[in-house]
């Protein structure tokens, strides 16, 4: 038995052909009403609703959106770059480290996020409160702040989980690509780089969309560490005006535009990279 | 051409654990040389080709390539290759054709049968790719250069993984049953272009069950059973006056 078993590769579709298969998928007559019906409420929202707030605020809730971004943006990378050596650590490291890699994101991935950033927030923050040498370093104007916590904890969050799906990419690559990268005189590292890791990234990467998605919705809990997210500034709103539904509605539709235009965008990423099996 | 053995096996032992899968078998190919291997199931044949280029490292028993020994040193028992930048080195010119082809799913046909040139013998990218045109036109498939080995038969998978063994101007090729993974109508396109490669003197040990076609282009018939070399030969004498009764009841069952 061979043990390759790929599906055979879609033809790549042209954009033309995309943008005329999605105008064709909205034309179903259950998404037509669906649409018909968004349509109907945010023309009621807009007419209904007190909406005279919004450009007072417009400038810090675009500060709220860059600093959400910015969370997102650094903890997705940097969370990735520590979940690599946690999924290689899980299949091929000695003993000891695939425990450690294996404990770590069990820990993270079984707590709640909430408790992580209070526990690092309010944690770290009354701990280096006890070092006074330390408001002498370089490092005490970010100490002094609440984001580089946040964004520790979304790191270190977003590392757990995505190192459990590399673990899963890295051991699901097939034996014998490896062993033909060795047998054609690779060195270990080259086996790495040009066969193991590049296949296992691959594979990651569909399940990768999702993880961003999640950890966009996680970034509203920085803001009861006191950063001043997009849901940080929208609080703030409904705390000046009174108003309960239009700021949270406001947000609704940021969000939803965000994760729109991540899937979009990742999706992309996805056909352009060889993705076989 | 030398009177040097492309390859020299000899008295090589393995064990797995305390199972003793090659008892002392040893063999010569000379340049040119297309030595199959023949035997039933678990006599160790696989084993034997994959201590060739160190994929299993051997238990007891010399192994040399173009004349240079592997060099082993022994760990506690064990031995153990003590030199890895000369494994490797001499596997780059060693090719392996696996049963399961094991093609490199993320490259394109022209990206597998250039990689090693490129990044492990550091061929510049133009000579490597002019030259794995011609071994991809060679085995037939020169209009599939940019499809991706999911794309292919299993025939063209196997042909497009006997280039990726071209392009590396091979002192020997090795291959392990290399249809034996293909559908019965596939079977021949492989067959032939490894006919075609054998009649131009090329060196290679073949580990195959098609015993018409073990005839038809070895030059040295080896049939293993149970970790020893039962009976070794030309191919007229292996198939056609075989001694040993184990042999003649294999030759039997196959045909
Ligand atoms: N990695 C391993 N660990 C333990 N036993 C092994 C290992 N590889 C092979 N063996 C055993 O060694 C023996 C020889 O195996 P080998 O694969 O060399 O046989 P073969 O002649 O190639 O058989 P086949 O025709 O089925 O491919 C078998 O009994 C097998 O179970
Ligand atoms: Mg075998």
């Amino acid at each position: 038995m061979p043990d390759i078993d790929i599906p055979a590769r879609p033809t790549p579709a042209s954009p033309a052909r995309i943008l005329a298969r999605g105008v064709r998928g909205l034309m179903m007559p259950h998404r037509i009403a669906m649409a018909l019906v968004a349509l109907a409420g945010l023309v009621a929202m807009v007419l209904m609703m007190d909406w005279s707030w919004l450009p007072a605020y417009l400038p810090r809730l675009w500060a709220g959106l860059g600093m959400t971004l910015a969370m997102l943006g650094a903890s997705v990378v940097f969370g990735f770059l520590i979940a690599l050596p946690l999924g290689v650590a899980q299949v091929i490291g000695p003993r000891p480290l695939r425990w450690l890699a294996l404990g770590f994101c069990t820990v993270i991935r079984g707590t709640p996020l909430l408790l992580q950033l209070w526990l690092i927030y309010f944690g770290l923050g009354s701990l280096f409160a006890q070092f006074p040498e330390l408001r002498e370093t370089w490092l005490w104007p970010y100490l002094r702040q609440a984001w580089p916590y946040g964004l520790f904890a979304l790191t270190i969050s977003f590392a757990a989980y995505q190192g459990e799906v590399m673990r899963g990419a890295f051991a699901g690559v097939p034996y014998g690509e490896l062993e033909a990268a060795r047998a054609f005189g690779m060195s270990r590292g080259k086996v790495f780089r040009r066969v193991w890791f590049p296949r296992a990234l691959y594979r990651a990467l569909p399940t990768l969309s999702g993880e961003i998605i999640l950890q966009l919705k996680s970034t509203p809990l920085l803001a009861t560490i006191t950063v001043t997210d997009l849901y940080a500034v929208i609080t703030r709103v409904r705390q000046a005006t009174f108003l309960t539904y239009e700021p949270l509605l406001f947000l609704v539709a940021v969000y939803l535009c965000l994760s729109a235009v991540l899937i979009g965008v990742l999706r992309w990423m996805e056909t352009r990279v060889p993705q076989h099996g | 051409m030398t009177d040097q053995p492309a390859i020299q096996v000899e008295d090589l032992h393995k064990r797995f654990g305390t199972v003793e899968v090659l008892k002392g078998v040893s063999l010569t190919a000379r340049p040119g040389d297309v030595v199959a291997v023949i035997g039933g199931s678990g006599s160790g044949k696989s084993t034997m080709l994959r201590c060739i280029n160190l994929l299993e490292t051997p238990s007891a028993g010399r192994i040399s390539i173009k004349g240079e020994a592997y060099e082993m040193r022994s760990v506690r028992g064990e031995m153990e290759p003590a030199n890895r930048k000369q494994v490797q080195r001499i596997r780059a010119h060693l090719g392996m054709v696996f049963q399961s082809f094991n093609l490199w799913p993320h490259r394109t046909v022209l990206g597998n049968v250039t990689e090693v040139p490129i990044h492990v013998l550091g061929v510049k990218r133009a000579e490597a790719e002019a030259r794995a045109i011609a071994v991809l036109e060679r085995v037939g498939l020169g209009d599939k250069r940019d499809a991706w080995p999911a794309q292919l038969s299993g025939g063209q998978q196997q042909r497009c993984a006997i280039a990726r063994v071209l392009a590396v101007e091979p002192t020997a090729m090795l291959f392990d049953e290399p249809t034996s993974a293909l559908d019965p109508e596939l079977v021949n396109e492989v067959l032939s272009v490894i006919r075609d490669l054998a009649s131009e003197k090329r060196t290679m040990i073949l580990v195959t069950h098609e015993m018409a076609f073990a005839r038809d282009v070895a030059t040295h018939v080896i049939f293993l059973r149970d970790g020893r070399i039962e009976e070794e030969g030309p191919p007229e004498q292996i198939f056609g006056a075989p001694r040993s009764p184990h042999l003649q009841q294999f030759i039997r069952s196959v045909a």
